[in-house]
């Protein structure tokens, strides 16, 4: 595979760039910092198994404009990928996002609308080559409206719908949507956090992920126990799911 | 209030701070942990409020260089991640303890040790170079020509020297992915030093499985296990695997675990190897990594927890004093599924590394009310011998045996002076033993 992994620098993506490479796919990373983008594109150039050497360019999903140039950029360092990968994303807490609505309004546009422009980008081009892999990360938190994620959630939601009738209507053209929603997983972007029960690492997330898209699935859910337990968060009674905390 | 605890389950009040970038999260930071496979309270912190830093996101390889086996990897890299990575291509890391679910940083934090330690030494002995964020928030680059006395302070510190960034150290060429390995039964603790000295000449690699229940005739008896590299003529064609993890579902109730069911469990292990002797290939994993075939195993302890006293009897004491230990341990009634012997070659350079010339002795031990009696009975033996025991195992020793074992002790605190007058890198091993405050 040629993949472009956006957010590859930390956290899932770097795990699913780690594990990309040391199989011996090439990968180009977008990410914001430079610094950072060097010392990740180095990580994955030693753990290649022929050392081809990892390029990358920056991309923000706060600034659409980029996204062409960024995506045209992988397109010829790679000499044409075959798999789009999206990580990225922003995370805040319900309550600094109630406290701060410029912070919300940032946080569904990049999570939402902007992660669809991207992919829109993406899906064009993959598709003009005769389809590949568009792998993104939503989260089990738009399963449902729940109070703990009400505004995170509702930006995943968007996008996990997005995903979804994307795999169903390109499917034929051969374009595989996957749509990756991962319980909670111990990064950096949930530091802040008190992990629950079930907790998944990197690591095994993107052991998962790899896989699902070697099988050209449609959906996961990472670490797999996530499958049931939103099976029962989605059939619960409105009334219950007011009552409850989750 | 949440807490944090070492693979024993003895938990202190605390939490970590987890985060991809080390150099950023590591100021103000009182103490770095990987992934808490250290037994007693060495990654706990001292007290609640203290900074800890979690390294086990910080997982990048910088460099390396498929010419020379020279590595540089973020002290947060995990010696799974690594093994992963190694083996397919040929390499395999100079030394590795019993499991692989500790990160690099700890790995020199603890100096840790292996089957080979005999040949090779420590891990700290393959250690090139690192990047450590000391207590004014510098970061200082160190290595035996640069600022050496921060660079063998830190190899077997204990973390209290200074937070570790990343490291650079040698991997070596394996001919295979496969070991060629000899099993004996032994019957009694003299035969097992004497196996052991007449092996380590012949295998690079020796461990022995002792049975530290029974006493009389039995005491001592046990497995002892040598191995080699395969060659590539041995190991055919097909790549050692990974077996899949299995995990121990449920916590077992305190009760599951006592001296009969841990005597049962010894003769059982002792019997099923009927054959005097057994040759033959085997994958690297279990040989290298025998913990591991069990996730979570610490829950058989129950939720009292468990420590493990390991300790090194000098060579020079004599195989007499090995045979007391042990007929001190049975005595003292410690139940032990689980307790390994093996020689130690020379004493490494880490300021407090564990191993010297001699016979090292690790057996698990509940926590149950006895525990302190147990622990200081076997440190007064060893106090005796001249020998010391491993800090990233211990819980229970009290700060005056410490002393009285580790002539090496002022040179830690000299250095301790030296780059953390202040003493604000601590954790609550260092509470208990170097009385930091709390």
């Amino acid at each position: 595979m040629k993949v472009v992994v956006l957010g590859g620098t930390a956290g899932i993506g770097r795990a699913v760039a780690q594990r990309l490479a040391e199989r011996g796919d090439d990968v180009f990373l977008l990410g914001r910092s430079a610094a950072d983008l060097a010392r990740s594109a180095a990580d994955l150039t030693a753990r290649h198994p022929a050392q081809v050497a990892a390029g990358y360019a920056s991309c923000d999903l706060e600034r659409p404009e980029g996204f062409g140039a960024a995506l045209d950029a992988a397109d010829t360092a790679l000499g044409g990928f075959d798999a789009v990968v999206v990580t990225a994303a922003m995370f805040a807490t319900q309550e600094a996002l109630e406290n701060d609505v410029e912070l919300a309004r940032r946080l569904t546009t990049v999570n939402y609308a902007n992660t669809v422009v991207f992919c829109e980008h993406a899906r064009k081009r993959l598709l003009a080559r005769g389809g590949g892999w568009l792998t993104v990360v939503s989260s089990v938190a738009g399963d449902r409206g729940r109070k703990p994620v009400a505004i995170y959630g509702s930006a995943k939601a968007g996008l996990s719908a997005y995903l979804e009738a994307l795999d169903h209507k390109f499917r034929a053209q051969g374009l595989w949507v996957l749509c990756v929603k991962p319980g909670f997983v111990t990064t950096g972007m949930t530091a802040g956090l008190k992990p629950p029960p079930f907790a998944g690492e990197p690591d095994r997330v993107a052991r998962d992920i790899v896989r699902a898209m070697d099988r050209r699935k449609p959906l996961i859910y990472t670490p797999g126990i996530w499958r049931l337990v939103m099976f029962v968060i989605r059939n619960l009674p409105r009334a219950v799911m007011r009552k409850i905390g989750f | 209030m949440s807490t944090l605890a070492g693979w024993g389950r003895l938990p202190e009040p605390g939490r970590e701070v987890l985060g991809e970038d080390l150099e950023t999260l590591t100021r103000g930071a009182a103490l770095a942990r990987g992934l808490g496979r250290s037994y007693g309270d060495s990654s706990l912190p001292a007290r609640a409020g203290d900074k800890v830093v979690g390294t086990r996101l910080a997982t990048r390889i910088l460099a390396f260089d498929p010419g020379t086996g020279v590595i540089r990897v973020e002290a947060g890299l995990s010696l799974v991640n690594l093994v992963r990575l190694l083996v397919p291509r040929g390499w395999f890391p100079p030394v590795v303890p019993g499991t692989k679910h500790v990160t690099v940083g700890g790995m020199v934090a603890s100096d840790v040790h292996g089957k080979n330690h005999h040949i090779e030494g420590c891990f700290g002995a393959h250690v090139r170079a690192m990047r450590v964020r000391v207590a004014d928030d510098t970061i200082v680059e160190c290595s035996p020509s640069q600022h050496e006395d921060l660079f063998y302070g830190c190899i077997g510190g204990m973390g209290l020297l200074g937070h570790i960034l990343d490291v650079e150290f040698v991997v070596h060429r394996i001919p295979s992915t496969w070991i060629r390995m000899e099993r004996e039964r032994v019957h009694d603790i003299h035969m097992f030093l004497d196996s052991l000295s007449r092996a380590a000449p012949v295998w690079p690699m020796t461990m022995g499985w002792i049975d530290c229940v029974h006493r009389g005739r039995a005491m001592g008896r046990g497995v002892l296990t040598a191995g080699r590299w395969a060659t590539p003529e041995e190991a055919g064609t097909t790549p050692s695997s990974v077996a899949p993890d299995k995990a121990v579902p449920f916590e077992f109730p305190d009760w599951a675990l006592n001296r009969t069911t841990a005597g049962l469990f010894n003769t059982m292990y002792y019997w099923s190897h009927v054959r005097r002797r057994v040759s033959g290939t085997m994958a690297l994993d279990p040989f290298f990594f025998p913990l591991d075939t069990i996730l979570d195993w610490n829950k058989v302890y129950g939720p009292r927890g468990f420590t493990q006293y390991q300790c090194v009897v000098p060579r020079a004491a004599g195989p007499e004093a090995v045979r007391e230990f042990m007929d001190r341990l049975t005595k003292l009634g410690a139940a032990s599924p689980l307790c390994v012997i093996k020689d130690c070659g020379p004493e490494g350079k880490g300021v407090l590394s564990f191993p010297m010339e001699g016979t090292s002795i690790a057996v698990d031990m509940p926590v149950t009310p006895d525990i302190q009696r147990i622990v200081d009975g076997l440190n007064e033996f060893i106090i005796g011998t001249g020998g010391r025991i491993y800090l990233t195992k211990d819980r229970f020793t009290r700060a005056d045996h410490f002393r009285a074992m580790e002539p090496r002790l002022p040179a830690f605190v000299a250095l301790r002076d030296k780059w953390d007058p202040g003493r604000r890198l601590r954790s609550a091993q260092s509470r208990r033993l170097l009385g930091d405050q709390a």
